[in-house]
């Protein structure tokens, strides 16, 4: 009974993330500084809240490569629609998540209609909605956003980064929609075996319709963030974000075929990444060395994962 | 005069043609789109099929279609390498390295090659017998040698190479070396997979792995000797990559990985495995460098280069998935 829990992948991961935090503030006293911890908070953020939605993609057995696109071309939609066609900020900023969100549902349609692997589906729309980016914005940038916008990206609320807020927010509403919600028991349901949750009555095109819609949307929200954190709009904004959420996925522990996979899970990957990154960091190590670490804890985590589960079974 | 030879002939050569386009449908839908776009744009521009630009198009994208030949070979076992652009990289400088280095010209283009065939072993030892997908562990893979390169190199520019070094600047007959790499690997590799007994493994494997373990095929050998293969290919990939120019960015370059691995796909190459030849992801990596020559010919902003490969990528995807369904 209780080795059932010891050898969770999620008990193996919260070992390592009490670990790296214990080495980091030995390396640096400057760690464990409140002021540190919440500028980590800042950073990790926009990866957190596509990591959210990643979860969800996986363990439907699906993948999701087009968000680090879809940020980009949210991002630009934003500026444009605001400093081009001079709508009001607010109203630009529902416009960006909502193309976002259609970008995701697109993904959504594409899967469901022509039963393409997501992998090779969302390969597509990766160069196509980051093409759309850089084609719309021809490599101009936006800038010179109003103060109070900033209050997203680089604000505080209570002490605490507003984008930290709206993250914790998100992770507690995934949880409980993963948790213990029907929606979430057919995300399972869809990932373990897509046949058998059809004969048994599920909505799975629906539901993959709603997953990658909220992808979508997810990216673009991080995009907002994003670019009120650096208060700048480019068309390069979110390359290869979508590597660092599946890999933060992948690191807590969901399985890539589907089926499998938790948000304290994702949440411990994504808390894990950020300490070792900003430990060594501040230990010394260069920015590029750190994510050798990273590179090598993800994959001798899910190896020493397998092991572990393969003798119990 | 009732029976000409050619009247004789027809029925035959119609069924012959229809079973090639059969086999090789996704590969005449890639000859005839790059065909289409060299005449629609040469009409247009005639500069376009000029010796220089064809020359540019042709060796310019060779190094991916070098590459895209084991990228098709995993993706039909089923995996995926999303590591190949970072190995590249890698590769690329460790060439350079050596030859500023003052090693003789053939370790500067072997050793590269080993590393790639060391490196893709390790992978595929991970993959198939430690069971860890392919994906996952490739993602390991880009980290540790995306940081590993910049930490090494610090950034900075490989320049000064030898003039010897530059084997992708060597030219015979007039046509760059590349070009020859590229026609002869791809026409290897593809008579090798049709005809030999490890080559054609990798549709056995790919089709289904527990048919093939009962004919005698070992499914994880396998696997770690094609990763090796893949390896080797990187290798020579990079090597044409990194003596294009006189200089070495000794960086990672970005999304390499996506075009190779596009080029695969778009070349026909089923992504559940099984299915797919060379020939179509060499045509591919042609067809890329057509349609972003073709943007520059026809005085298109560069910028919408990649929204074009995104919708010529769902296309012919979507293309084949409808085609599939026909069949079925």
């Amino acid at each position: 009974m209780l080795s059932r829990y010891v050898f969770r992948h999620e008990t193996i991961l919260a070992l390592l993330l009490v670990l790296a935090l214990a080495l980091s503030a030995n390396l640096s006293d400057r760690f464990f500084t409140v002021d540190n911890l919440l500028n980590q908070g800042r950073m990790l953020t926009e990866v957190g809240i596509i990591a959210i939605a990643m979860t969800f993609v996986i363990i439907t057995g699906g993948i999701d490569l087009s968000v680090g696109s879809i940020l980009g071309l949210s991002a630009i939609t934003l500026g444009v629609v605001w400093k081009t066609l001079g709508v009001p900020l607010p109203l630009a900023m529902v416009v960006a998540v909502l193309a976002g969100a259609v970008c995701g549902a697109v993904n959504g349609v594409i899967i469901i209609k022509s039963r393409m692997p997501p992998m090779i589906a969302t390969l597509g729309t990766l160069a196509l909605y980051r093409g759309l980016a850089e084609g719309i914005s021809q490599a101009r940038s936006v800038r010179g956003y109003p103060e109070w916008f900033f209050v997203l990206g680089q604000g505080e609320f209570f002490g605490v980064p507003t984008q930290l807020w709206v993250f914790g927010l998100l992770v507690v509403v995934a949880a409980i929609i993963l948790g213990y919600m029907t929606f979430g028991r057919v995300t399972y349901a869809v990932g373990a075996n897509e046949t058998a949750a059809r004969f048994s009555g599920m909505n799975v095109d629906r539901a993959k319709l709603l997953i990658y819609t909220a992808s979508g949307s997810m990216a673009a929200l991080a995009a907002v963030i994003f670019v009120s954190r650096v208060s700048t709009t480019r068309s390069d904004m979110g390359m290869g974000i979508e590597m660092d959420a599946i890999s933060a996925v992948v690191l807590g522990g969901t399985s890539i075929f589907g089926g499998r996979g938790t948000m304290i899970g994702t949440l411990l990957g994504i808390l894990l990444i950020q300490t070792m990154k900003n430990g060594l960091t501040l230990a010394g190590v260069k920015g590029d060395g750190t994510i050798i670490v990273i590179g090598s804890i993800l994959i001798l985590t899910i190896l020493i994962s397998n092991l572990v589960n393969r003798k119990r079974d | 005069m009732s029976h000409s030879p050619s009247q004789a002939l027809r029925p035959m050569s119609s069924s012959a043609l229809l079973k090639f386009i059969r086999a090789y449908g996704q590969e005449t839908a890639v000859l005839l789109s790059l065909l289409v776009i060299v005449v629609v744009v040469s009409l247009i521009n005639p500069n376009y099929l000029g010796p220089a630009n064809i020359n540019n198009m042709v060796a310019g994208n060779a190094y991916i279609a070098v590459a895209a030949i084991g990228m098709t070979m995993i993706i039909l076992l089923g995996h995926i390498d999303v590591a190949i652009g970072a190995l590249i990289g890698v590769l690329a400088s460790i060439a350079g390295t050596l030859a500023v280095s003052g090693y003789p010209v053939w370790v500067c283009w072997l050793v590269p090659v080993l590393v790639g065939v060391f490196i893709e072993a390790v992978v595929g030892v991970l993959v198939a017998y430690a069971r860890i997908p392919a994906i996952v562990v490739t993602l390991g893979v880009v980290s540790i040698l995306k940081g590993g390169l910049i930490t090494v190199t610090q950034g900075v520019w490989i320049s000064n190479l030898p003039p010897e070094f530059l084997i992708a600047q060597f030219r015979l007959f007039g046509i760059p070396s590349p070009v020859y790499f590229m026609i002869l690997l791809t026409i290897a590799a593809g008579v090798w997979m049709r005809y030999a007994p490890f080559g054609r493994a990798i549709y056995a494997v790919g089709g289904n792995v527990e048919a093939a373990r009962t004919v005698g095929i070992r499914p994880e050998r396998l696997t770690v000797g094609v990763f090796a293969l893949h390896g080797m290919f990187a290798g020579i990939a990079a090597v044409l990559f990194g003596t294009q120019l006189q200089v070495i960015q000794s960086t990672v370059p970005n999304n390499l990985e996506l075009t190779i691995i596009t080029a695969s796909v778009i070349g026909g190459v089923s992504i559940i495995g099984g299915r797919g030849t060379v020939y179509g992801s060499t045509l591919a990596a042609i067809f890329f460098s057509a349609v972003s020559s073709a943007l520059v010919f026809l005085n298109i902003s560069a910028y919408w280069l990649r929204a074009v490969l995104g919708v010529l990528i769902l296309a012919t995807v979507l293309a084949d998935a409808m085609r599939r369904r026909q069949i079925h």
